[in-house]
């Protein structure tokens, strides 16, 4: 068994290597997320209402290109409560009989509806930055949902002797620190419909969650899953053991 | 190839097994090049990671070849299909998960199978040729990871084929028309992606058969052992079942459950994040990185000023290995009876993973100059320290035999 110990560490230290890259930047803050850990499992009523935030707030400008009305069953909805919040939008389909694009109500299959025709209309509005598309931000950036809690509360006045160019903002934690994006959220920007008092804090927590659901929709599932596996290969290697004991005994 | 004395299965005796044989003597090759085939009685746990390496190749390509039913090899849609297949084809974030992770663990497996050869002097007479099928299909599975890396089509699978195909361009005279040639262009787009795709789906077959030449070769001498010492007669070998089957399928349970970790409870660690946004040739990564079982050869090759010297050292680093058995001049082959051998091993294991924290820094400063140094130390191992105390070192007496220190140990 000293040799498993061995291996164990052998293989620790091999993939800390790989950890060892992502200590670089601001320091991200880690947050308390009813999703994180072995039975994580996403906080409905904060995936709901960190749906409105999206909804209000970032889809002005931002895309969600990878998400489907349908993907909102995972936050709690139900399909007639989908098909009415796909139906708020509309969608370009066609060509009908006449060989005419036209517009219709959106159905669950349909994607979100994408701020800006093309990329470069984005960047015309937006001083020439492009704001990302946010399907997967909570994957693609260091520190996932934690980085996005960390930018929306970062906004700050800039240290001293630093000067803000025209057209960006101070933030703590964006890289280089000049964010083109304004604060997106003040206090009261949107009233949740369960009451809950819509701080910056509280809004930011909640649309990091549903951004979180929309990078990892099968967090879930994932996690069910792995728990049964894990029991699993645990009898497994139990018994195993014990049969490997068993048969070797004959030996010496 | 039998060339102990085999005493057939009772299955063996079956008349349908009989009429089989008699036209293909399969069963005959499993009972004897699995079933009865002798091994060392004496093996560790180390010994384990040669069919974990197995099992790991099966899982790839399985996972795998389901992948490709769902992806599209295409600059335009790959991002998308590997997006669909999270998201909407059953249990696909499962086979990616298993097929994107179960890269760092064949190669981790890998590793310590070939750092287990090293200890050991498993590489020695008679094993070279076994051992340089080990390094073809080390350098088949690199080329299989880099290019799968690259399909998904993300930030760091552009920059990394951009930064690596563009190695080649250090080559004098014909490298920047070499690298045209691989690109199928003037730099990495769709053709590069779907000749990739195309080869990565090749390769690991090309694996499976030097796999098989690989058993082939170790079934001629059998396994080394932690002794390091040739089996006298039959008391110092066991059948391969039930003894090695029950404590391979028991490494294997213990393997799953640290493969499995990462499958479902932490996907994302082994990976770079940059690797969730699209690839896009106008914007560069702050910091490009390869995935970390490339980190140490990455740091030779950024430890050298010149770009032709860094390549040259990079595949230096590989090539040097094919000479080991001949730079190691220790008639003994266990590190067990190798006093001075052993703390040259343990440096030289500091080394090569100094190299893959060096390769994960931006190549300035400390990390640059202990990358150097480790450079140094990686090919001084291989060109001073090993020819020089096969002269120099005293080894320990050896065992008479294999049996003799196990029976010895048991009785006490």
């Amino acid at each position: 068994m000293r040799s498993f110990r061995f291996l164990l560490a052998g293989v620790g230290l091999a993939l800390s290597l790989g950890t060892a890259a992502a200590s670089e930047g601001p320091e991200i803050p880690h947050q308390h997320w009813s999703h994180d850990g072995f039975f994580g499992t996403f906080d409905r009523a904060a995936l709901q209402r960190g749906y409105q935030v999206y909804k209000e707030v970032c889809s002005a400008c931002h895309s969600m290109k990878q998400m489907r009305f349908r993907n909102l069953e995972g936050i709690g909805l139900d399909e007639a409560q989908i098909k009415a919040v796909a139906a708020e939008f509309e969608t370009t389909d066609g060509p009908n009989d006449d060989g005419e694009m036209f517009q219709r109500p959106s159905r669950p299959s349909d994607r979100f509806r994408m701020p800006f025709a093309n990329d470069n209309a984005a960047r015309a509005v937006n001083g020439g930055a492009l704001p990302p598309d946010l399907s997967l931000i909570a994957k693609n950036r260091k520190g996932g949902e934690n980085y996005v809690v960390a930018l929306l509360t970062g906004y700050a006045d800039p240290p001293e002797g630093v000067t803000v160019p025209e057209g960006m903002h101070y933030n703590k934690v964006f890289p280089g620190h000049m964010i083109a994006m304004n604060q997106p959220i003040q206090d009261d920007a949107v009233t949740y419909a369960d009451g809950t008092k819509a701080t910056v804090d509280q809004m930011a927590h909640d649309v990091a969650t549903f951004l979180a659901y929309a990078a990892s929709p099968h967090l879930e599932a994932r996690n069910a899953l792995g728990v049964k596996v894990m029991l699993f290969l645990f009898v497994l290697a139990g018994l195993l053991y014990a049969a490997k004991r068993k048969i070797w005994k004959g030996l010496h | 190839m039998a060339k102990y004395d085999y005493v057939p299965s009772p299955f063996m005796s079956n008349p349908i097994v009989k009429w089989v044989d008699h036209r293909l003597p399969i069963f005959e090759m499993v009972d004897q090049q699995l079933i009865k085939y002798p091994a060392p009685r004496n093996l560790n746990y180390w010994w384990n990671f040669g069919s974990l390496a197995g099992v790991m190749l099966v899982v790839m390509i399985l996972s795998g070849i389901f992948l490709a039913m769902n992806y599209q090899p295409s600059t335009v849609a790959a991002f998308d299909s590997v997006e669909r297949i999270m998201r909407d084809v059953n249990y696909g974030w499962l086979l990616r998960y298993m097929h994107m992770n179960g890269a760092s663990m064949f190669f981790v497996v890998v590793y310590i199978h070939i750092a287990r050869g090293l200890y050991y002097g498993s590489y020695k007479a008679p094993r070279e040729i076994l051992w340089w099928l080990g390094l073809l299909i080390f350098l088949a599975m690199m080329a299989t990871a880099f290019m799968g890396y690259v399909l998904p089509w993300g930030q760091m699978s552009f920059w990394g084929a951009t930064v690596i195909t563009n190695l080649f361009s250090a080559i004098p005279l014909v490298g920047k028309s070499i690298v045209t040639w691989l690109w199928g262009g003037f730099s990495v787009d769709n053709p590069t992606l779907n000749r990739f795709f195309a080869l990565h789906y090749l390769l690991p077959f090309v694996i499976a058969g030097l796999v098989l030449l690989h058993l082939w070769a170790l079934h001629v001498h059998g396994s080394n052992n932690p002794l390091g010492i040739d089996a006298k007669g039959p008391q110092d070998k066991i059948p391969f079942h039930p003894y090695y089957t029950v404590k391979d399928a028991f490494g294997l349970s213990v393997f799953l459950i640290i493969y499995a970790y990462f499958v479902f409870f932490n996907p994302y660690m082994l990976g770079d994040p940059d690797n969730w946004i699209p690839a896009n040739p106008l914007v560069t990564p702050p910091h490009i990185v390869p995935e970390w079982y490339f980190l140490p050869f990455y740091a030779i090759l950024r430890s050298v000023p010149d770009k032709l010297g860094g390549v040259t050292l990079m595949f230096g680093a590989i090539a040097i290995l094919f000479v080991l058995p001949w730079l190691d001049t220790s008639r003994v082959r266990s590190g067990r009876f190798r006093p001075a051998f052993r703390v040259f091993f343990w440096l030289f294991m500091v080394v090569t993973v100094t190299l893959g924290w060096c390769g994960s820094q931006p190549p300035e400063g400390m990390a640059l100059t202990i990358g150097q140094i480790c450079t140094v130390l990686y090919f001084l191992h291989f060109l001073v320290f090993l020819p020089l105390l096969g002269w120099f070192e005293r080894p320990l007496p050896l065992p008479a035999s294999i049996a003799e220190p196990v029976l010895k140990s048991a009785a006490k």
